[in-house]
């Protein structure tokens, strides 16, 4: 177990420097951060001055190492737009987005974990049927064009929530929604396989036979055992929904990380880029190890092969 | 794009739909507004940043030593209430009394010494270098009398002085410095401001003591909330719905989408902002068909100007023809050579120059593909095939100033000054947009920046004017609009430097 632990350490590492080198050698890449920090009225000598200022001049493996000496102790630089420490800023923007992660995996776990039961209880019948449906249409959609419809309806025409912010718990629900809902169609399947599989199975047909009332079968036997998967899969499904909240914060206009990484894509902002991808990524490393251990830890022969 | 065509389309539902408006904004004396499509500011210390909404944010808080009437364009004394000219380069102001900052600092000549040594010191590092420049330094005369001395003859002064030029309380700047002001701004305007959460929202509450006789006048609403979105269609949900009450961030067609909705009103009003096509004259790109005034003279035959402003950019655009806005200092329309839409004239120019068949060119910009598109149909009428590429603005000018262009539909908002010196000279002083690198208007150009005697600069500049559109560097489009739309009770103005005056509207 510990060889297999410390491998799957080391690929985690080699993932992570993988991951911040391409990004910070593809956004120098992409564009000039001298001439977004100058803005569109500047001169070609106040660029010039500003490229000398921040080091742009320098060979991009030197402006890489340097980054990444600093980003080992946790000093990620300051934003070249906002003149701020990016640690400081992600963390007051991280809040916000931890609060929508949760919230969003909270409404999909609360759709498909049901929708995932019902539809197993009667493979093939109109609702697994309609399960399936519903759950699909929420992979289908565009997150964009579906955040929109709720904000048409429950903001404009019906006033029920607030439209754009993050002040209050009310303004936290639509975006929760229309971002879990993406994550909905896995956890369902998932759930329904792992159900259909488990309900088959012989100590359910003795849990019937000993005639144990069907919700005790079906909540205590059937689903405890079924859902275990799900709970890997809804570790990974948070790490995406971190990730994912960038066109839902944008939308909703809630000030979070996924918001901060859209505006600092757009004015070239690379010392916080780099940050956030960086957090990201560590996010989706650590709890993809962690399912990974825990597997090895529950299945032997993972740790053999 | 299409994600933007879509989410349109589905607003435009919204409000077909019949969003009833609500808003509180009159009842509770509170003007929302929405801004910030083009991201948030950076730091609201109005040296530090370089947001148009940075400017709209600065009017309200802060003034100037000297006020442009947004109309004339005459120049007033706002905390100068005179100044002549000492020579050239100096120039004396007489400062107002009886004025204060939010803070209950008096305001005197040592705000003014302060504020303008401190900003022309390049290593303080204000954002925006051209601003401030031209200042050699500041001296206290007395109390309330300051002297200006500049680096060389500048007539373009005023222009800066009443506009990015905003005077700061010396003792609390000398404490707190760009980060606090950004944090805590303290100005003598007709709003302060209460509280700043930085990228999210701005409060301000008007200053009851702007009683000085300021020909910006006095605040007429209690209390303005600036909430930044960026997201357009966020922001047109919200006006809908009773959140905000004010947002010019909007499209042409939710102009007439919104105009249709009772309870809102929604218009699209000109601009200084002056698009136009620039073409590789002096064939930095390598591209050979461009560097023929024949071809140039051509292309301008060719595009439909009036079909484009009719048709896709609408509200008060005007066609232009000179490479200025018609109201800057200087751009003299009688100097411009005019091109009338005249496609058999542009292929008989095409054969005379050797393409009687036409050629393919390069095409970049960062506006809207559908404005681009008509001027490919036009040029395609005349046997040019045109290859368009869509870039961001900052990737574009990068790709610009390496020289790769044959052929770019750009425009210029002269940061709201009315002199050509702020669009013209910038462009044609041999810079790196530079693409006709012609001498001579490199010469004209510095002479109408430098020289003082505003006969000599009109005469220098319509030399300029006439060279350009002669040799069709540029091919001058037309006036951009902005586009608004707010809650009907709101009495508002627009003004054609794109600077909302917040302090001067009311309520119905």
């Amino acid at each position: 177990m510990l060889t297999y632990t410390l491998k799957r350490l080391f690929v985690a590492l080699l993932i992570l420097i993988v991951v911040s080198a391409l990004t910070f050698s593809m956004s120098h890449l992409a564009s000039d951060p001298a001439m977004a920090i100058a803005g569109e009225t500047a001169s070609a000598e106040d660029i010039q001055e500003i490229r000398r200022i921040y080091g742009f001049d320098q060979p991009i493996w030197y402006q890489y190492m340097a980054w990444a000496g600093k980003a080992l102790t946790g000093d990620f630089g300051t934003s070249y737009h906002y003149r701020e420490q990016v640690s400081v800023m992600l963390a007051q923007r991280f809040p916000t987005t931890l609060t929508l992660g949760i919230c969003a995996l909270a409404f999909a776990l609360l759709l498909s974990i049901p929708m995932g039961v019902l539809a197993a209880i009667r493979p093939n019948s109109l609702i697994d049927r309609t399960a399936l449906f519903i759950a699909v249409l929420g992979q289908a959609l565009p997150t964009f064009w579906f955040a929109l419809m709720l904000m048409i309806l429950f903001g404009v025409q019906l006033r029920w929530l607030p439209i754009s912010g993050n002040a209050t718990w009310a303004h936290f629900v639509m975006p929760a929604i229309a971002l879990g809902y993406y994550s909905t169609p896995a956890l369902m399947r998932l759930t329904r396989a792992g159900m259909i599989e488990v309900l088959n199975s012989d100590y359910i047909r003795t849990a019937r036979a000993k005639g144990l009332r069907p919700p005790t079968v079906m909540f205590k036997h059937a689903l405890r055992n079924a859902i275990l998967p799900v709970v890997s899969l809804t570790a990974v499904q948070f790490g995406f929904a971190l990730g994912g909240s960038i066109v839902i914060e944008t939308i909703f206009n809630l000030k979070g990380v996924g918001w901060l990484s859209y505006d600092a894509i757009l004015r070239a902002d690379l010392p916080v880029v780099q940050a956030i991808v960086l957090v990201i990524a560590c996010f989706y490393v650590v709890l993809t190890l962690a399912a990974d251990l825990l597997n090895a830890a529950l299945d032997p022969r993972i740790r053999v092969r | 794009m299409m994600i933007r065509t879509i989410t349109a389309g589905m607003l435009a539902a919204a409000i077909g739909l019949g969003a009833a408006a609500a808003h509180a904004g009159k009842d509770d004396d509170t003007l929302t507004i929405a801004w910030g499509s083009t991201g948030p500011i950076e730091n609201v210390d109005n040296y530090f940043n370089t947001n148009r909404t940075g400017i709209w944010f600065s009017r309200m808080v802060w003034d100037q030593l000297v006020y442009r009437d947004e109309k004339t364009f005459e120049f007033k004394g706002l905390l100068a209430e005179s100044w002549e000219y000492l020579n050239d380069t100096t120039l004396r102001f007489k400062l107002r009394q009886g004025v204060t900052f939010h803070n209950g600092e008096p305001f005197d000549a040592d705000d003014v010494v302060f504020t303008l040594n401190w900003i022309s010191d390049p290593d303080n590092g204000v954002k925006v270098q051209r601003n401030v420049n031209w200042i050699k330094n500041a001296e206290k005369v007395d109390q309330y009398t300051v002297d200006l001395h500049m680096k060389k003859p500048f007539p373009q002064a005023f222009e800066f002085l009443s506009g990015p030029l905003t005077i700061y309380p010396n003792e609390y700047y000398a404490k707190v410095g760009p980060d606090g002001m950004g944090k805590k701004p303290v100005g003598t305007g007709p709003y302060s401001v209460v509280s700043v959460k930085q990228a999210e929202e701005y409060v301000f509450k008007r200053n009851d003591d702007y009683n000085w006789g300021s020909p910006k006048g006095a605040g007429k609403i209690e209390n303005i909330v600036v909430r930044e979105i960026a997201d357009v269609q966020t922001q047109i949900a919200e006006l809908l719905a009773g959140g905000i009450d004010f947002t010019a961030d909007i499209s042409a067609d939710h102009v007439e989408q919104i105009a249709t909705v009772p309870g809102f009103e929604a218009l699209q009003a000109e601009t200084m902002r002056t698009g136009y096509i620039g073409f590789d004259a002096a064939g930095r790109s390598g591209f050979k068909p461009t560097t023929d005034v024949r071809v140039r003279r051509a292309m301008a035959h060719a595009i439909n100007r009036e079909s484009l402003v009719k048709n896709l950019i609408r509200g008060d655009s005007k066609v232009i023809h000179t490479p200025c806005f018609p109201t800057q200092f200087g751009c003299d329309v009688n100097a411009a050579v005019k091109y009338a839409f005249d496609p058999s004239k542009a292929k008989a120019l095409l054969a005379e120059a050797g393409y009687a068949d036409g050629f393919e060119i390069d095409l970049y910009s960062f506006r809207p593909a559908d404005w681009n598109e008509a001027v490919m149909g036009d040029l395609a009428k005349v046997g040019i095939k045109v290859n368009f590429t869509k870039m961001p603005y900052f990737a574009l000018r990068d790709l610009q100033w390496e020289g790769k262009t044959p052929m770019y539909f750009m425009d210029w908002g002269s940061y709201s000054m009315n002199d050509m010196s702020a669009i013209t000279s910038h462009f044609f002083k041999h810079g790196p947009d530079d693409y006709a690198l012609d001498p001579d208007l490199k010469q004209w150009l510095e002479t109408g920046d430098t020289n003082v005697d505003p006969a000599v600069r009109k005469e220098n500049y319509a030399k300029a004017i006439q060279k350009i559109t002669e040799k069709v560097y540029w091919l001058p489009m037309f006036s951009h609009v902005r586009n608004y739309a707010y809650v009907a009770s709101l009495d508002f103005t627009p003004y054609p430097d794109e600077i909302p005056r917040f302090f001067r509207y009311g309520w119905k």
